[in-house]
């Protein structure tokens, strides 16, 4: 397969593009490998390209139950940030945010990555001090961080309501300028891609449905296309963490599976050009390249599995969305859709070790997982291979909960739903 | 999705507010096992199928009930006062 370029782009349209090679092998399941990744969702997939290219290990099979893809690397909206205020987030996503920015390049593959801001909306003074106390432990760490007052927020997102007159009127907000979005599938098959070349073998349709241990340690997965024995087994697979942990003889886990849904409208000429999260109620809301509004709010609420939301929280997105900007209210809904979130107890990912030898587990993305791709692949990759975490995400541990080393960047105590 | 409320029949969804996994029994007060509080605080079953939670009206008689709902298909099975039910213990 070779890399992309600007030549063979031109190649193949001189020849009507007809002879563009698929972007990664299908190939059978071998008998055995040295590390298999159960879940072709990014991070698995992420983590299979970092295992290959940091520490150069090769024989390694990701195994997906559905396409790649067709998970919630396909339900986002997109955002990408890394304004987080206790220490092991902010440094975690800081370094997600650095791969962000040589994504493209590194993967040969274009991620559409736009470093368009994301503004925090303050309708409080209580809020604009809070912005400042987390804009400075961002800044404190090396991220960047800027404070903006009403007019500045006016100036940048010409279709907000700035009466003074709204409902919950805005007094200013935080931005990070180097957020923005990525275009998400491209993220996927970029990592796909990588990953198949440096010979990870991606086996789609291929649903694990067992493990195999032996005296508390991992030495394989059962699937649907077969035993596949591997020396190290790693599990990302978000929303089913705790029914596939529970094929590991784990039991329960501190995590909810909730529904979240996003939402995109059509098509309409430019009208945001950065992102921007309402603060009076829960919203985040950016423009597509192909020009449709995409946005998102609070979750339903409740453990499901259901992949398609209720109607009361379309309500109340679609609310939010119009206090924002009144002059949605004609623009039409083109499609919305659930995911389902692996809920952390603390609102904070688990990249770790666990109670089976060998058997790694990366999980409890809450709805942050996304933005983490890059970092998460990346800290996961190096636990697996070294068998111990990297200090990036050495807090993230599976028994912080026991110890109680949790950490709720919102301080809102274990109940997943408030995340 | 509407819940059948024993003290005022069937509602809207948004009158009630999620409470969470109603299998988890609060250990005794006076318990000192680590891990009894561990499993009741933080560790949940999760189940992808049945799944008995609690649900208070808040928008309605302000009772507390236990659902048992399936979470593929938000199907309700049963509705029950918390009273009704063996002691058990709310958010």
């Amino acid at each position: 397969m070779s890399r992309y370029s600007i030549f063979n782009l031109v190649g193949n349209a001189l020849s009507g593009h007809k002879n563009w090679k698929e972007a990664w092998r299908s190939p059978e399941p071998k008998p055995s490998y040295d590390i298999v990744i159960v879940g072709g969702g990014g991070h698995g997939l992420a983590t299979a390209y970092y295992l290959a290219k940091e520490h150069g290990l090769t024989n390694i099979a990701v195994i997906e139950k559905g396409w790649i893809g067709g998970g919630n690397m396909g339900r986002n909206t997109t955002i990408v940030r890394s304004n987080y205020m206790l220490p092991e987030n902010t440094h975690f996503y800081e370094w997600g945010m650095k791969l962000w920015e040589t994504m493209s390049q590194d993967l040969n593959y274009n991620v559409m990555f736009s470093q368009r801001g994301v503004i925090n909306l303050a309708h409080t003074p209580g809020q604009m001090d809070a912005f400042a106390r987390r804009g400075n432990a961002m800044r404190l760490a090396g991220v960047d961080a800027e404070l903006l007052d009403r007019d500045e927020i006016a100036r940048r997102c010409p279709g907000l309501d700035m009466s003074p007159n709204a409902r919950f009127p805005i007094v200013g907000g935080m931005c990070q300028p180097r957020g923005g979005t990525a275009r998400h599938d491209a993220v996927a098959w970029g990592y796909a891609r990588g990953a198949d070349l440096r010979g990870v073998d991606i086996i789609e349709n291929c649903e694990v449905t067992g493990f195999k241990i032996d005296g508390g340690k991992v030495v394989g997965v059962e699937t649907s296309r077969g035993d596949i024995l591997a020396k190290k087994v790693g599990v990302a697979v978000a929303g089913h963490t705790s029914q596939v942990m529970q094929m590991a003889g784990i039991e329960r886990l501190p995590i909810e599976s909730h529904l979240l849904q996003a939402f995109v409208s059509e098509p309409v000429k430019p009208l945001i050009d950065t992102v921007v999260t309402f603060g009076a109620g829960h919203l985040y809301i950016s423009q597509s390249n192909k020009g449709g509004l995409v946005f998102g709010g609070d979750m339903d609420g409740y453990n499901s599995f259901a992949q398609r939301g209720n109607i009361p929280v379309i309500e109340d997105v679609a609310s939010c969305a119009m206090t924002m900007f009144p002059n949605l209210g004609k623009i039409r809904l083109l499609r919305h859709w659930g995911g389902i979130m692996d809920m952390s107890m603390d609102g904070t990912p688990i990249i770790s070790k666990t109670p089976v030898e060998n058997l790694f587990l990366n999980g409890g993305w809450c709805y942050g997982g996304f933005k983490a791709t890059p970092a998460s692949g990346w800290c996961f990759a190096h636990t697996i291979a070294t068998g111990e975490p990297h200090e990036l995400n050495a807090g993230f541990t599976l028994d912080r909960f026991e110890k109680g080393y949790t950490i709720d960047e919102k301080g809102v105590g274990p109940v997943p739903r408030l995340h | 999705m509407q819940i059948d409320c024993p003290f005022c029949g069937k509602r809207d969804q948004s009158e009630f507010t999620y409470s969470g996994d109603a299998t988890k029994k609060r250990p005794d007060h006076n318990d000192q096992d680590p891990q009894a509080w561990f499993d009741y605080v933080y560790q949940r079953d999760n189940p992808k199928g049945a799944h008995q939670e609690y649900w208070h009206h808040t928008s309605g008689c302000r009772q507390f009930l236990v659902v048992e709902r399936n979470t593929m298909t938000h199907k309700i099975s049963s509705v029950q006062a918390v009273g009704d039910l063996n002691k058990g213990s709310a958010e």
